[in-house]
C-alpha cells in the first residue's frame, strides 16, 4: 500500500514537472515577438492571407487557450484547418511543423534511433570503463596506473567533448586513418557498419564522460575501503574478491547510478553537440535546423521531449536505488 | 556538531597554494588568462592586429588557407590567421578570453547569488517556503536547460544584447545546485548557539543572514563558485559552438572551434589555439576548485 502511494506520488510529481516545463516553454516561445504565421504565409503576404494562416495554425486564439489546445492535442489529436486542405495530427500530437509539413512526433521518432545508438553505446562504454578504471586505480593507489588514470581523468573532465571529438577526427580519422569519419549506417541495414561508423563517437564521448566516473569511483572506492565494515569483512575471512566485488562495489555504484541517470536524461542536449562534430543525422541536427529556420512547433516538441527524458531518467534512478541499497527500498 | 568551515577562507587558500602544486598550477593558468582578458587591447596593440579586420594578403589565394606553414604562424601573426578571412587568430583568441571570462564570471555571480539567497531562505525560514523552494529546485533540475537555451537562441530578438542574454540564462539555470548545498549548510548553522542567540535578541531573518550565516558560508560558496565557473565558460562556448551563443563578429572560442570543424584536416592550427585556451581555463578553475574543496571540506580528504 505504501509502495503504491509512493509510486502514485512519484508519478503525480513527474506529470506536474512535465506540465511546468511545457508551460514555461510554451510561454517563452509564444510570447517572444516572433510570428510563425507570418513566416508561413508566403509572399506576397496580404493581411487576409496572414489572418487565414493564423486561424489555420490556431494562433488566432488567446495564448492560454492555445496552450490548453496544445495539451488537449496530446491526448485527443488535433486537426488544423477544415475541408480538403485540413491536416490531421493523430494523438499523441506534440505539434505539427508547418515548415516541414510533418508531425513533430514523427520527426523526433525518425531521428531518435541515431541519437539513441550514439548515447546508449557510449554510455555502456563510459560506465563500464569508468568504473573499472576507477576501482582498479583505487585498489592500486600510487601505482603508475593510478597516476595515469588520475591524469587522464583530469584531462577528460576539463576538455570539452567537441574538442576531444575534433582531435579524435584529426588524429585517428585523418592522420592515422584507422577509423571512419562521419558516415552513419542504419542498424537494421548493416549492424557491423553501424557499429564501426560509431566507434569514434562512442570512444570520444566515453572519454569525455568516463573521466568523471573514474574520478568519482576512485574517490568513493578509497573512502569505502577504509570503512569499518570492510575491515570487519576482512577479519571474518571473507575473500578479498568478495570484499571488493560485493561489499565495496555496492557502495560505489549508488552515486554512479545517479550520475548515469542524470547524464542519460540530458543526453539530448549533449547529443546536439556530438552530432554536430561527427555530422550524425540525429535529434541534435533536428533541433539545430529548427533553431535556424525558427520552426517553433519542432522546437517546442524537442524541448518537451528532452524534459520527458530527464524526468523519466530521474524516476528510473529513484527506483533503481531500491535494488542497490536495501535501506532505500520504497516499502 | 561539526562546523561547516574547517578554518578561515584566506588561510585555507594560502595553504592550498603552498601545498597543492596542481592547485597552484591551475591558479597560475587562471590568473594568466585572466590578465590576458583584461589587457586584451594592449596585447593586440603590441602584436598590431585586431580580431575584426579581414586580410586577404595573409591567405593563399588558391584555396583560402592561411599562407605559410602551421596556419600561417609568423612574427607578424603569432597564432596564424583564420582561413578564408585572414583575421588574426591571436587577436581572436585573446579577445575570446574576454568574452569567456565576462560571461563565465558574471553568470557564476548570478547563479551563486541567487542560489545563496534562495538556499538560505529555504534552510532558515523552513516551513512552506522550504517546501516550495525544494520543489522548484527539483523542477529546475529536471528542466532540459541546454535544449531550452538552444531553442531560446532562435526566438529572442536579434537586437537583444547576446552577452547579457547568455549571462541571465546560464546564471539563472544554475541556482538549484547552489541552493541545495547552502540549504543543508544553513540547516546545521541555524541550530548553533550564536544563531539562536541572535534570533532570541530579536534579529530579523535578513540580519541573521548577513551577520551570522553569510560569514560562515564563504568557504563552501567559494568552492562552489570556483568549480562552477568552468561549467559556465564551457556552456557559453558550447552554445557559441552551436551558433546560438555570442554572435559574430564578437570573438568566442566556441565559435572559432566550430568554424575549425570544416578545416580540421587541412589547418589543424585553427582548432588548436582556441581549443587549448578553452582547455587551459577549464582545467585551471577545476584544479583550483578541487584544491580549495579539499582544504575547506574536511570530509573530502582522500584524493591523492
Amino acid at each position: 500500500m505504501r509502495t503504491l502511494r509512493f509510486a502514485a506520488a512519484r508519478l503525480g510529481g513527474t506529470v506536474l514537472v512535465l506540465l511546468v516545463v511545457a508551460f514555461c516553454t510554451y510561454i517563452v516561445f509564444y510570447l517572444v515577438p516572433s510570428d510563425p504565421a507570418l513566416m508561413a504565409c508566403g509572399k506576397p503576404c496580404t493581411p487576409e492571407n496572414l489572418a487565414l494562416a493564423r486561424e489555420f495554425m490556431g494562433f488566432d486564439e488567446p495564448w492560454w487557450q492555445q496552450f490548453l489546445t496544445f495539451l488537449g492535442g496530446i491526448f485527443t489529436g488535433r486537426t488544423f484547418g477544415t475541408g480538403p486542405t485540413a491536416i490531421h495530427c493523430t494523438a499523441p500530437c506534440f505539434g505539427y511543423s508547418f515548415q516541414q509539413n510533418a508531425d513533430v512526433l514523427e520527426l523526433i521518432g525518425g531521428r531518435l534511433p541515431v541519437t539513441v545508438s550514439l548515447a546508449v553505446g557510449a554510455a555502456v562504454l563510459w560506465v563500464v570503463l569508468g568504473v573499472a578504471v576507477g576501482v582498479y586505480a583505487a585498489l592500486h593507489k600510487g601505482s603508475w596506473f593510478d597516476r595515469a588514470a588520475v591524469a587522464g581523468s583530469v584531462i577528460g573532465v576539463s576538455a570539452p567533448v567537441y574538442l576531444v571529438g575534433l582531435l579524435g577526427i584529426l588524429v585517428l580519422g585523418f592522420q592515422l586513418d584507422v577509423v571512419p569519419v562521419g558516415n552513419y549506417t542504419e542498424l537494421s541495414e548493416d549492424p557491423v557498419r553501424w557499429a564501426w561508423g560509431l566507434v569514434l563517437p562512442w570512444f570520444v564521448l566515453a572519454f569525455a564522460h568516463g573521466a568523471f566516473y573514474v574520478k568519482l569511483t576512485r574517490t568513493q572506492m578509497l573512502e569505502t575501503m577504509s570503512e569499518d565494515f570492510i575491515r570487519t569483512a576482512r577479519a571474518k575471512g571473507v575473500p578479498e574478491r568478495t570484499v571488493v566485488g560485493k561489499h565495496a562495489l555496492r557502495n560505489v555504484l549508488l552515486p554512479v547510478v545517479t550520475l548515469t541517470g542524470i547524464e542519460l536524461g540530458s543526453l539530448l542536449g549533449g547529443a546536439v553537440i556530438t552530432e554536430r562534430v561527427f555530422s550524425l543525422p540525429g535529434l541534435g541536427g533536428l533541433l539545430i535546423d529548427a533553431v535556424h529556420s525558427r520552426d517553433l512547433p519542432t522546437l517546442l516538441g524537442c524541448t518537451l521531449f528532452a524534459g520527458f527524458l530527464v524526468v523519466v531518467a530521474n524516476a528510473v534512478v529513484d527506483l533503481s536505488y531500491g535494488l542497490l541499497d536495501p535501506r532505500a527500498r520504497l516499502t | 556538531m561539526s562546523s561547516p568551515v574547517a578554518r578561515s577562507v584566506p588561510a585555507a587558500v594560502r595553504s592550498v597554494l603552498a601545498r597543492d602544486r596542481w592547485a597552484l598550477a591551475g591558479t597560475v593558468a587562471v590568473v594568466v588568462i585572466g590578465l590576458v582578458a583584461i589587457f586584451a587591447d594592449v596585447l593586440t596593440a603590441i602584436e598590431g592586429h585586431d580580431p575584426y579586420t579581414y586580410d586577404s594578403t595573409a591567405l593563399d589565394p588558391a584555396n583560402g588557407l592561411p599562407a605559410g606553414s602551421f596556419g600561417g604562424v609568423s612574427g607578424e601573426h603569432w597564432f596564424g590567421v583564420e582561413p578564408l578571412t585572414g583575421r588574426d587568430l591571436f587577436a581572436i583568441v585573446v579577445h575570446g578570453a574576454r568574452t569567456s571570462f565576462l560571461i563565465g564570471l558574471a553568470a557564476t555571480l548570478v547563479s551563486i547569488g541567487l542560489g545563496v539567497l534562495i538556499g538560505a531562505a529555504a534552510g532558515y525560514l523552513g516551513g512552506w517556503v522550504d517546501r516550495v523552494i525544494t520543489w522548484s529546485a527539483d523542477v529546475f533540475l529536471g528542466f532540459p536547460y541546454l535544449v531550452f537555451m538552444i531553442a531560446l537562441g532562435a526566438v529572442v530578438p536579434a537586437d537583444f544584447p547576446r552577452a547579457l542574454l547568455l549571462i541571465i540564462v546560464i546564471g539563472f539555470f544554475g541556482w538549484p545546485t547552489t541552493a541545495r548545498i547552502v540549504r543543508s549548510q544553513v540547516l546545521t548553522l541555524k541550530e548553533r548557539n550564536f544563531v539562536k542567540a541572535a534570533r532570541t535578541l530579536g534579529a530579523s531573518p535578513w540580519q541573521v543572514f548577513r551577520t551570522e550565516l553569510l560569514p560562515n558560508l564563504w568557504g563552501p560558496v567559494l568552492v562552489m563558485a570556483t568549480l562552477s565557473v568552468p561549467g559556465k565558460i564551457g556552456l557559453e562556448a558550447a552554445l557559441s559552438f552551436l551558433g546560438v551563443g555570442v554572435l559574430p563578429p564578437t570573438p568566442s572560442w566556441g565559435r572559432s572551434i566550430s568554424a575549425a570543424i570544416d578545416w580540421v584536416a587541412v589547418d589543424p592550427a585553427f582548432l588548436l589555439f582556441p581549443g587549448l585556451a578553452l582547455f587551459a581555463v577549464t582545467w585551471g578553475f577545476n584544479a583550483l576548485g578541487d584544491g580549495l574543496r579539499d582544504a575547506l571540506d574536511p570530509k573530502s580528504g582522500v584524493r591523492r
